[in-house]
């Protein structure tokens, strides 16, 4: 048996041992913590989306008379939203490497055009939304409709916290630069903001593309 | 509806009905004079520093155990209410509450005893016992783990809100549609129930999210996987049950509000919506629910059953495997809560097989506990007769579950009594007797001194027997076709099986009243009962290691940790050597500071809540910006640690040492 000492580690709080990340040498340091936590969260959020998917599914056919998803959905209007959200997951990328460069200027550009592209897809699933309700094809109509709306509503719930999160990212980074734990935000905020994209994805294909099938 | 006061009006006040009234006026007079008491011990600004505000483990902890014990209360004066009511409503009899009481009344017994009974004093075990147990200061996100404390609080704040401002749900507690929709209940009770359980709901998540992080990346040095006691390894399981059910919760009753309050179609009758959809979502967080709350149990039952034997538990790595058999499996059961909804054969007796085959590790532990006493020097103290009592009892309460997965006998006895009967069975002898094992075990590590042993026995017996008397009639009835929350009963035959069952609840009530007469009788006499080598159970994990109770940072220097048993192995060579491990260079340890963010976010949570269950849409803003402000007021902040100085680190382990010292040089006399 090996000799029994004490080894002097620090509170959880400073760097702790990076070396494999799997903890057993001791308390893993923030910059590990964090990010691990906070990708735990977005794996919970991932669930609260299966749930609804699976809600989608059970309920799509479930259209009490009224109209079905080909009557209803638009493909072309859908490409220019996906292809918004995904430019904007790109552009995210580019304010993280901004950031970890300490520029100032273009990250906070960046993070500007993200949140306009964000603004931008926002703005098309409201007018969408707007449109299909003018239509008498809101989320009362049948539970088809209310399953689509709450799906897709709950995305763009997301996106528009994430819009809010942007905003106060780019106030905070400019009042306190680039220090460690805003850093770990930021970084906290691109993976939120890139799983919204899977999540999308999944829509687009479960929900739209499937559902404007011939 | 006014603009300003939303559905409030006065009516919502029970001025008419005399018992929610004078428990009401009761309960108010209660909190003035705790407050009262407060005051005049001068101790707002100990609460607010020591334990509202704090992050530290221990004593967010404390506060979860308080919470789910006070809740015990409330939940435990339902279940006396509603056992007096059936005795008293057979035949001709009537009985004292009408059907809406009685069934709000079965309704929030429910919700309570799982929500904010076994739900925070599970989550309250862990929090005082996992950093300790795996060697380190704290948990991973100390301020979160405050957040989440306070919105259960919010939760469990707004369900006994129900009780003095208007109705509480009546529709048992799970809340099923279509009873549940608007149509047939268009009061507030249902709206209570959904968004109570959608704020604590919330903090239960993110206690997932804080769990799994402090086990996964904090643990001392030399701690792997496979050195961890059980308890960490079932605190895990549980959260990972915890982190993949709760936000199917979440989305479940975001549903079910959509369809209230907007007019969705979800699970209505009408416009294509489909209420079974909703029991397979319910149930897929509802089983996996059962674990999330007996798996830390069995935990506590693992560390009781090797310290009080003297021994190693027996099997260990067959426990872990067993423990995360169970996690896994959870989620493969939960369509045996329906069996009648009509799936087929088939997929029935997939359900049913996958149900039985959760008895195969659960069988597994049993055998371990039992070989874990086999051989030893077992100590017949209190934690050890709830761990015996509930090897009697589970048995039981395990097979007749495996009698109700077989779908044919489900079909006989679905909904009746018999379920009743067989899921207080588990869940009384499983969670219940584990917490209050669980109490007495680390009572002292928490406050220094140890709870009386006589009155602890005594409100254990009561405890066993009052169960027994309780619900093993039950069964019966079951069987002879009695169905569950029957506010009257028309076969006068029931009445001796009835009496007896609230002989039973009696029974329990005595042992509830011992549990709080043992905790201030040892309170009194705390002098000659106080624990002052931190190891009062010669124990055998890393817990017992540090003073009681522990300083803030609780362990001055992180403990190396070689094999299994880090505790023991160590205490064994000091004893052997007669000698400490050399004095460790100490260093200056960093702390996270106090915060009233959660205090606060929970206070606009619950703010919020009650306006939107109150339709009072301004208010609910005010409670949705309110939230938020207070997050970026927090993330504002520049200071995160405070630096505790090397100087009282050093003092206070010293002390440590010396008394450590004092104790080994009694030990090695003694043998």
């Amino acid at each position: 048996m090996s000799a029994i000492s004490e080894t002097p580690t620090v509170g959880l709080t400073h760097a702790g041992s990076e070396d494999t990340g799997l903890g057993h040498r001791g308390p893993e340091s923030k910059s590990i913590v964090v990010p691990y936590g906070f990708w735990l969260f977005v794996l919970s959020d991932m669930i609260l989306f299966s749930a609804l998917f699976a809600t989608y599914a059970s309920l799509v056919h479930a259209t009490d008379g009224g109209p079905t998803t080909n009557q209803l959905f638009d493909r072309s209007l859908v490409a220019i939203e996906t292809i918004a959200l995904l430019v904007s997951s790109f552009v995210c990328g580019l304010a993280m490497i901004a950031a970890k460069r300490g520029n100032m200027l273009w990250t906070q550009g960046w993070l500007l055009v993200t949140g306009l592209l964000g603004f931008v897809f926002l703005s098309i699933e409201l007018y969408e939304f707007a449109s299909m309700i003018g239509e008498g094809a809101g989320p009362q109509r049948s539970a088809f409709l209310s399953a689509f709306f709450t799906l897709v509503g709950c995305h763009g719930a997301h996106v528009t916290a994430g819009l809010l999160w942007i905003g106060t990212m780019m106030a905070q980074i400019w009042a306190k630069g680039f220090r460690p734990h805003i850093m770990r935000r930021l970084l906290c905020l691109s993976v939120f903001w890139h799983a919204l994209d899977i999540i999308w994805v999944a829509i687009f294909t479960i929900v739209y593309l499937i559902g404007t099938l011939p | 509806m006014s603009p300003i006061f939303g559905k409030l009006t006065w009516s919502a006040i029970p001025f008419q009905e005399p018992i929610p009234l004078i428990t009401s006026i009761v309960v108010i007079l209660a909190l003035a004079a705790v407050g009262l008491w407060i005051t005049k011990a001068k101790a707002w600004s100990f609460l607010w520093n020591e334990y509202i505000t704090s992050t530290d483990h221990k004593k967010i902890g404390i506060m979860y155990i308080v919470l789910g014990f006070v809740m015990l209360v409330r939940g435990f004066a339902d279940a006396i209410m509603m056992r007096a009511h059936q005795y008293f409503a057979v035949g001709q009899g009537q009985g004292y509450l009408t059907p809406e009481h009685y069934d709000q009344i079965f309704s929030a017994h429910g919700v309570i005893m799982i929500f904010f009974v076994a739900m925070p004093l599970v989550i309250g075990f862990m929090n005082f016992v996992v950093p300790l147990q795996l060697g380190v200061r704290d948990v991973a996100f100390p301020t979160l783990n405050n957040v989440s404390f306070w919105l259960t609080a919010s939760g469990a704040l707004l369900v006994n809100l129900s009780l003095f401002v208007g109705e509480f749900a009546r529709t048992g507690w799970l809340a099923f549609p279509p009873l549940s929709e608007k149509a047939f209940s268009p009061g507030v009770g249902v709206d209570y129930y959904l968004v109570a359980l959608q704020i604590s709901g919330v903090g239960t998540t993110l206690t997932a999210v804080n769990f799994i992080t402090t086990i996964l990346k904090i643990r001392a040095p030399g701690m792997s996987y496979l050195r961890m006691p059980v308890f960490c390894w079932t605190s895990l399981a549980s959260n990972l049950i915890m982190i993949a059910a709760f936000p199917v919760l979440t989305a479940t009753l975001a549903m079910l509000m959509l369809d209230r309050y907007l007019g969705f179609h979800f699970f209505t009758n009408d416009g294509g919506g489909n209420s079974m959809l909703y029991m397979n979502l319910i149930w897929v967080w509802g089983h996996p629910e059962v674990y999330i709350l007996v798996l830390p149990a069995f935990g506590i039952y693992s560390e009781i059953a090797s310290t009080f034997s003297g021994k190693p538990l027996f099997g260990y790595r067959s426990m872990v495997f067993a423990t995360l058999a169970i996690c896994i499996l959870s989620y493969t059961v939960w369509l045996h809560h329906f069996f009648t909804m009509g799936a087929g054969a088939d997929v029935n007796a997939v359900f049913g097989i996958a149900s039985m085959m959760i008895g195969i590790p659960t069988g597994v532990k049993m055998f371990n506990w039992l070989f874990t006493m086999y051989g030893g020097r077992v100590r017949f103290t209190v934690p050890m007769h709830y761990l015996i009592g509930f090897m009697l009892l589970f048995v039981g309460g395990g097979l007749t579950g495996v009698l109700l997965a077989i779908p044919p006998v489900d079909f006989v006895v679905h909904n009746s009594l018999f379920l009743v009967a067989h899921f207080h069975h588990v869940i009384i002898p499983g969670v219940v007797f584990a917490i209050l094992a669980g109490y007495t075990y680390w009572f002292p590590k928490a406050f220094g001194f140890t709870l009386d042993e006589r009155l602890g026995k005594a409100a254990f017996w009561c405890w066993f027997v009052g169960f027994n008397l309780a619900f093993m009639p039950s069964y019966l009835l079951g069987f002879w076709g009695g169905t569950r929350r029957m506010q009257h009963i028309s076969d006068p035959s029931w009445k001796p099986w009835l009496g007896i069952e609230l002989i039973g609840a009696f029974v329990i009530a005595l042992g509830v009243a011992l549990l709080a007469w043992q905790l201030i009788y040892s309170i009194r006499t705390r002098d000659r009962r106080r624990d002052v080598t931190g190891d009062p159970w010669d124990g055998r994990t890393l817990e017992w290691l540090t003073l009681s109770p522990p300083p803030h940072y609780n362990f001055a220097v992180l403990p190396d940790v070689h094999g299994e048993e880090a505790y023991w192995h160590r205490k064994q060579r000091a004893i052997e050597r007669e000698e400490l491990i050399p004095e460790p260079d100490y260093q200056p340890i960093e702390m996270p500071l106090n915060t009233p963010t959660g205090v606060i976010v929970a206070f606009f949570a619950s703010l919020c809540g009650f306006a939107i269950i109150w339709y009072i849409w301004w208010l609910a803003m005010v409670g949705l910006v309110g939230a938020f402000a207070v997050l970026v007021w927090y993330a504002w902040r520049d200071e995160h640690e405070h630096i505790i100085p090397v100087e009282e680190v050093r003092e206070n382990a010293r002390e440590r040492r010396r008394i450590r010292m004092e104790n080994l040089h009694q030990l090695s006399q003694s043998t």
